[in-house]
């Protein structure tokens, strides 16, 4: 028992021992370790037993927080010294009800996925395999135009912008680099203009 | 009789009301469930009055903490509800962040990207909007609550609240990806709820109390090795829920599939009342620098450090804007935990530290929110939020552009804008602390700064600089988002910016509510006018308490409460 608790328990207005019922502690145990292997199932429906069970186990902690059960905590019935602790049954109450709501929530959801995928498994983050697959393979995670090797220069789209680069003359056009460039990076006439294009639509 | 009706009307009479609105508005606009435009009124007055309340809150709590107590009944037996700075300045926050959503909302009709190229009717079919003010006010007040609890009971109903009405805004209209989403949310949240509550129930056993001052007396005479049981419960709980690593893969996966509005305020409220709890837990609650509570706060920097580093890693790897801001996010969360773990102690530091921390808190609430309901305009415009199938969209839409590269520069801290004195705050008060371990988080700042700096730039590459790939027409996407919704990103993002000009204010008042959290007695004396000794004690109450910074607190808690039969609530 530690001092300060000791030493606190001694200004406590009530009376009651603070040790709590060794059955009540072991079905805390019992609920919490069953509702937790249940939590890990795919399964919502599982999951959702698995939260009842470990519900019902920490409520049952707010109940043994209040300490030994006494008397019920009603003005007149006792001169206060053999009464159990209203507030942490207060607290309990407020709790079930709060993890019934949630309940009522989870099964809702169980029961739409069923209709939706005709199972209630938990799945994984889609998003995060494939993009998972992504860099398994080795691949950028996205396609970027900038980073791309087009294998023209700056010069070369320099000279395209300000038009003194003779796109139509056929031999200019072969002996340019811009015809190696391999797909999918087009020729930077056909990007520019396409785009162009496309911007005035 | 007649004497009751003043006392009625005090600065505490304001501490519950934002709540109250809310939850009067969600009822209100539940009656009115077939007249949408009664709704929307009903909802929008609800929320400006709460900035309205907000706001008195904010200068009134400067004076010194207001406390109400619930039933009249003097704490530790009422329920205490608690508006001191820090409270006061997250409530306003909020509130307005709220209002710029819920407008924002309005305007789009909560009809969204994934139902481009659906008719009207067919989008009011799939999405239910009738739910949504009510539940949007359910999540008000739950966050209202939990701002204000002075009480870890009534801190976790505010959890409660604001979960569970955010489970049905994540899983709204329940289509596939939704629930595949919302499953994995819904069942983390319950698991962190459970935390919570057995927490909870831990602490009742140890001390006797869930009020947060009386724990703060309680608190420091249990045994050390309980204490830190209780300490690293609590982080646990709280830890999931402001998604700090290894507990936020669960982020990234739900946030993304939700309707912009709904992203936008569950990333920036959820996770800040979940940051908000920790600072209010290690400030108040576990202030003792004994050795437990040093191991805390080296474990506190570590995983601050995994969160940047890890969650900002994963933003440059994806291909998605809202995969990627809802990344930033956690990251970004690590820079709050860096600056709450340096918060523990008396020094000047950690003065710094805490102010950091709450400024921090307060930037990245407005940055990460606007930020947000911009992509909601970018999916609208550009018909995708797929890197890979957006581009033009500078010159298709500059206005979009402009409201999009300003908080994404916020975000990553270019100065002068307040993300960057943000983090120049977090960072000097790392370096002066001077801990080997604060240096190397110092590093991990700045390299999560300038790799969230390059996160964002290829964004705004993909989407807005650089050409469409020619197989997407961008013209053929989604037509142009009604006006309201870029007037109310709009005014978050001025918002933001008004941070970054009045950040001299916000700071210093920042660094008062720092004051006040480190100092703790502040905190406890006005919950306990009547002194801490007697604290057990019931009685009239109408006095002043002179604060420790010198301010006055005025406390009045009304008259007249006999304290007869209460004694139940306060044993072991």
């Amino acid at each position: 028992m530690p001092q300060g608790l000791s030493a606190f328990m001694q200004d406590a207005t009530i009376v009651s021992s603070m040790v709590p019922s060794a059955v009540l502690v072991l079905a805390v145990g019992v609920f919490v370790a069953a509702g937790v292997y249940l939590i890990l199932e795919r399964s919502l429906t599982r999951v959702l037993l698995g939260f009842v069970l470990i519900g019902n186990g920490v409520n049952i902690m707010l109940l043994l927080a209040g300490g030994q059960a006494g008397v019920a905590p009603i003005i007149g019935t006792d001169n206060g010294e053999s009464m159990s602790d209203p507030l942490a049954q207060a607290m309990m109450l407020t709790s079930i009800v709060i993890t019934l709501a949630m309940v009522a929530f989870l099964s809702a959801m169980a029961y739409r996925s069923w209709q939706l995928y005709g199972h209630d498994e938990v799945q994984d983050d889609i998003e995060d395999a494939r993009v998972a697959r992504h860099a398994h393979r080795g691949e950028a995670a996205y396609t970027d135009l900038d980073a791309m090797d087009l294998a023209w220069t700056l010069d070369d789209e320099a000279a395209e912008v300000h038009d003194d680069y003779d796109i139509d003359d056929g031999a200019a056009a072969e002996a340019s680099p811009v015809v190696a460039v391999a797909s999918p990076a087009a020729p930077p006439a056909a990007r520019f203009g396409a785009s162009r294009q496309g911007g005035q639509q | 009789m007649n004497l009751w009706i003043p006392s009625l009307w005090t600065s505490a009479t304001l501490v519950p009301l934002p709540v109250l609105l809310c939850l009067t508005g969600a009822g209100l606009a539940l009656v009115f469930q077939r007249h949408p435009r009664a709704q929307r009124a009903i909802a929008m007055t609800t929320l400006i009055l709460m900035v309205l309340v907000a706001a008195l809150l904010l200068v009134l709590s400067d004076r010194g903490a207001i406390v109400a107590v619930i039933g009249n009944w003097a704490a530790p037996v009422g329920i205490a509800l608690v508006a001191d700075r820090l409270s006061a300045l997250m409530l306003l926050i909020s509130s307005i962040v709220l209002v710029c959503v819920l407008w924002y909302a309005m305007a789009q009709g909560i009809g969204d990207g994934s139902n481009i190229g659906r008719s009207e009717a067919e989008r009011q079919d799939l999405l239910p909007v009738a739910i949504y003010h009510p539940t949007f006010l359910i999540l008000a007040a739950g966050v209202a609550n939990a701002f204000l609890a002075g009480d870890l009971f009534n801190l976790y109903v505010g959890f409660e609240v604001l979960l569970a009405a955010s489970y049905v805004l994540l899983t709204i209209g329940g289509t596939r990806d939704r629930i595949r989403a919302g499953s994995i949310y819904v069942v983390v949240a319950l698991v962190s709820s459970l935390v919570f509550l057995a927490a909870v129930s831990m602490i009742y056993a140890a001390t006797g109390t869930l009020n947060l001052a009386h724990l703060a007396l309680r608190l420091p005479d249990i045994d050390p090795s309980v204490r830190l049981g209780l300490q690293l419960m609590l982080l646990l709980a709280f830890g999931i829920k402001a998604a700090i690593f290894p507990l936020s893969a669960w982020l990234p996966d739900s946030y993304p599939t939700a309707p912009a509005p709904v992203t936008a305020v569950f990333a920036g409220l959820l996770t800040k009342v979940g940051v908000y709890s920790i600072i209010r837990t290690q400030t108040l609650l576990f202030p003792s620098p004994d050795v437990g509570s040093v191991w805390v706060d080296r474990l506190l920097l570590v995983l601050a450090l995994f969160t940047m580093v890890v969650g900002i890693l994963g933003a440059v790897a994806q291909d998605d804007i809202k995969r990627l801001l809802s990344f930033t996010l956690v990251s970004h969360i690590g820079y709050m935990v860096f600056a709450i773990s340096l918060a523990d102690g008396q020094g000047a530091e950690n003065l710094g530290a805490t102010a950091a921390a709450i400024f921090y808190v307060i930037h990245h609430i407005t940055v990460q929110t606007a930020l947000f309901l911009v992509v909601g305009l970018v999916e609208r415009r550009g018909g995708s939020t797929s890197l890979d199938r957006l581009g033009g969209l500078a010159k298709l839409a500059p206005g979009i552009a402009v409201l999009f590269f300003l908080p994404a520069m916020n975000l990553a801290g270019i100065p002068p804008l307040s993300g960057f004195l943000g983090k120049v705050g977090i960072i000097t008060a790392g370096a002066q602390v001077g801990h080997p371990l604060a240096w190397v988080l110092v590093v991990g700042s700045v390299v999560t700064s300038l790799l969230t700096l390059y996160a964002l730039v290829k964004a705004w590459n993909k989407a807005f600089w650089q050409d469409a790939p020619d197989d997407v027409l961008v013209e053929k996407a989604g037509d142009k988002a009604p006006r309201g919704m870029y007037a109310a990103a709009t005014a978050l993002v001025t918002v933001s910016l008004a941070l970054t000009v009045f950040a001299g204010p916000v700071h210093n008042y920042a660094g008062r509510a720092a004051t006040g959290l480190i100092d703790g007695r502040s905190y406890v004396e006005a919950v306990f006018p009547g002194g801490t000794e007697n604290a057990d004690d019931t009685g009239v109450r109408d006095q002043e308490v002179a604060d420790d910074d010198g301010f006055d607190e005025e406390v009045h808690q009304g008259a007249g409460v006999k304290g007869t039969g209460a004694q139940g609530a306060d044993h072991g």
